[in-house]
């Protein structure tokens, strides 16, 4: 069973539809990453599962019961973090936490909001006023809070805003962790696409409130389907080459000064050989597999939505 | 429902601009007394100035219970604003630090966290108003002692005995609460439409101004509807300053003169208040939040 459906989520802002007859679902265990350019209405989305927007049309269960008419147990086994988390400034973290423990209907001890900041870095800081945190402590602050009820299903929506390296790579570190060690379910909204891959299990693009693409990223990435574009001094010679050879069968065409072939992830160090061997000066042989250019494939090539499936 | 008002008692206390009212009534407070307690024999003649050819008034004319009287009819105007401060700010604050949105997420019920964010913000109005009541009553009695309560009105003068005034107080000051709670629905109210905190505090204190001078305008056509201003109410606690004659002129002691009107005008602000909440509830209710 999906631990959060979605079917035919619409909501229109004066006539506007920011998401129009969105459906998927998300399955437990699973870290979601949720994409979409600017305006794409993934915010709008995410604030629809969180009830802070009603809906026009459409129907979302989570842990299988309706969101709209059994909000209150159903929000008790979500943590959320929508956009940038803004806590009370004159209150310090530590009892921004704790405040934010009993409205999730918990007491929590002094330990278990200390682990909480501990896992977010923030134990060192935990008496201080949020007034004198930076954005990034905030915003380890808004997934402690997220997280300090143990839910079952967390949603994030750009938590990597604000951080530096290495507090993004930690949000990801802790993402994988959460999904992985603890079994929790995440759907996580982020523009920083190299980090989506990096920990998504899933993908769900939209654009224009529509979706786009609903998967698994295993599929997207299909190593047997990886785009290599390779560039050489004399880009004849090379084709001719590549017609000649054991990848004739895997030439795609050309997209401007470039060879395209599709072939195997495993393959591209006897191609890079073979061309080196043949006499071809390269430039540069790349593979195009990542979420980056795939995402912007799809969004600038827009057809129908479509799921995949591994 | 118990843990949502705790929360919101918990935030409103810890705010420092929640001292502010209560740092801007000391100081008031303290400087009238201090003016009454160095010229306060020169104030007594000018109120008497007016009567005191027909009347010889024999003890502390100037005494803690007058003090008090005083101190209500200057501040009970002004308290609104303050009041407005924390009332205005329940909801648009919370939307304006974006704090909202974390609470919401929350597994709260929408009314029920509207209305205690209205008891809390009620509970400041009430603490607010204790805290005036024992400035203004118990400091005052303190500095200057007891005596007969003499009030001189528009066109007559009320003396009210000494033992029969504390009770007087604290029904005007329960009927104030009224009033008091009345601005404080009013501003949370309004605070459900802004996502800053200056707009509602201006449009609850514009409101009361507005309907303040509709209320003192004898205009026939404002005249038939100041009954229905919640403002032309809100002033009622002077009413327990009032008390009934009998057919020799005689002062009843521990009556009231329009006990009805009394009960009227608690009425009305109770009416208002129950309007102010219930459409606070049912706004926030259907609000989106795109803050």
């Amino acid at each position: 069973m999906s631990i959060l459906k979605v079917e035919g989520l619409t909501k229109e802002f004066g006539g506007i539809k920011a998401v129009n007859n969105l459906s998927f679902a998300v399955e437990p265990g699973s870290v979601c990453g949720f994409l979409g350019q600017n305006g794409a209405g993934k915010s709008t989305t995410i604030r629809m599962l969180l009830t802070l927007i009603r809906p026009t049309s459409g129907s979302v269960e989570i842990f299988g019961e309706n969101l709209f008419t059994h909000r209150s147990s159903i929000l008790k086994n979500i943590g959320a973090v929508i956009e940038k988390p803004d806590v009370y400034p004159y209150l310090s973290g530590y009892d921004n936490l704790r405040l934010f423990a009993r409205l999730s209907g918990i007491k929590p001890a002094n330990s278990m909001i200390m682990d909480k900041l501990e896992l977010v870095g923030l134990s060192g800081r935990a008496h201080d006023k949020v007034s004198i945190y930076s954005q990034g402590m905030k915003q380890r602050l808004g997934l402690a809070i997220a997280l300090i009820h143990d839910p079952q299903l967390i949603i994030l929506d750009e938590p990597t805003n604000g951080l530096d390296p290495q507090g993004i790579a930690d949000i990801r570190n802790l993402i994988v962790y959460l999904s992985r060690d603890r079994n929790k379910t995440i759907l996580v909204s982020s523009h920083l696409l190299s980090e989506v891959e990096q920990m998504a299990t899933h993908v769900l693009i939209i654009d224009k409130g529509r979706k786009l693409v609903d998967g698994p990223s295993a599929s997207l990435f299909d190593p047997s389907e990886t785009v290599v574009e390779i560039e050489a001094v004399n880009t004849d010679f090379a084709r001719s080459k590549l017609l000649t050879s054991p990848f004739a069968g895997n030439l795609m065409g050309d997209r401007g000064n470039f060879i395209i072939l599709k072939i195997h992830r495993d393959n591209i160090p006897l191609l890079h050989r073979h061309l080196v061997q043949q006499g071809v000066e390269l430039i540069r042989l790349q593979p195009r597999h990542s979420l980056e250019d795939y995402f912007l494939q799809v969004t600038n090539d827009k057809t129908d939505a479509y799921t995949y499936t591994g | 429902m118990l843990t949502l008002i705790q929360v919101e008692l918990y935030k409103i206390f810890r705010r420092p601009h929640t001292y502010i009212a209560f740092a801007a009534i000391t100081a008031l407070i303290v400087v009238i007394q201090t003016g009454l307690k160095l010229d306060g024999e020169a104030y007594a003649d000018f109120i008497m100035q007016t009567i005191k050819q027909s009347f010889e008034f024999e003890g502390q004319l100037l005494n803690g219970y007058l003090v008090c009287y005083v101190l209500l009819q200057l501040l009970l105007v002004h308290v609104p604003l303050l009041i407005s401060l924390i009332a205005a700010d329940m909801i648009s604050g919370e939307a304006n630090l974006g704090t909202i949105r974390f609470l919401l997420t929350k597994p709260v019920s929408r009314p029920g966290f509207t209305l205690a964010k209205f008891i809390a913000a009620s509970v400041y109005t009430i603490m607010l108003l204790l805290w005036i009541a024992f400035l203004a009553l118990v400091v005052s009695v303190w500095i200057f002692g007891t005596d007969d309560l003499f009030i001189v009105k528009s066109n007559y003068a009320v003396q009210l005995s000494e033992n029969d005034v504390l009770w007087r107080y604290a029904g005007a000051f329960c009927f104030a609460m009224l009033s008091m709670l009345t601005v404080t629905a009013l501003g949370f109210f309004l605070s459900h439409f802004a996502s800053n905190t200056i707009g509602p505090i201006v449009a609850t204190m514009s409101v009361i101004v507005f309907f303040t001078i509709l209320s003192t305008m004898s205009i026939p056509i404002f005249q038939k509807i100041q009954p229905y201003l919640f403002t032309i109410h809100m002033v009622n606690w002077k009413e327990f300053f009032d008390q009934q004659v009998d057919a020799d002129n005689v002062a009843i002691a521990g009556s009231l003169q329009n006990p009805k009107k009394i009960i009227k005008s608690a009425l009305v602000l109770i009416f208002h208040i129950a309007g102010f909440v219930g459409a606070s509830v049912w706004v926030f209710r259907k609000k989106d939040i795109l803050s």
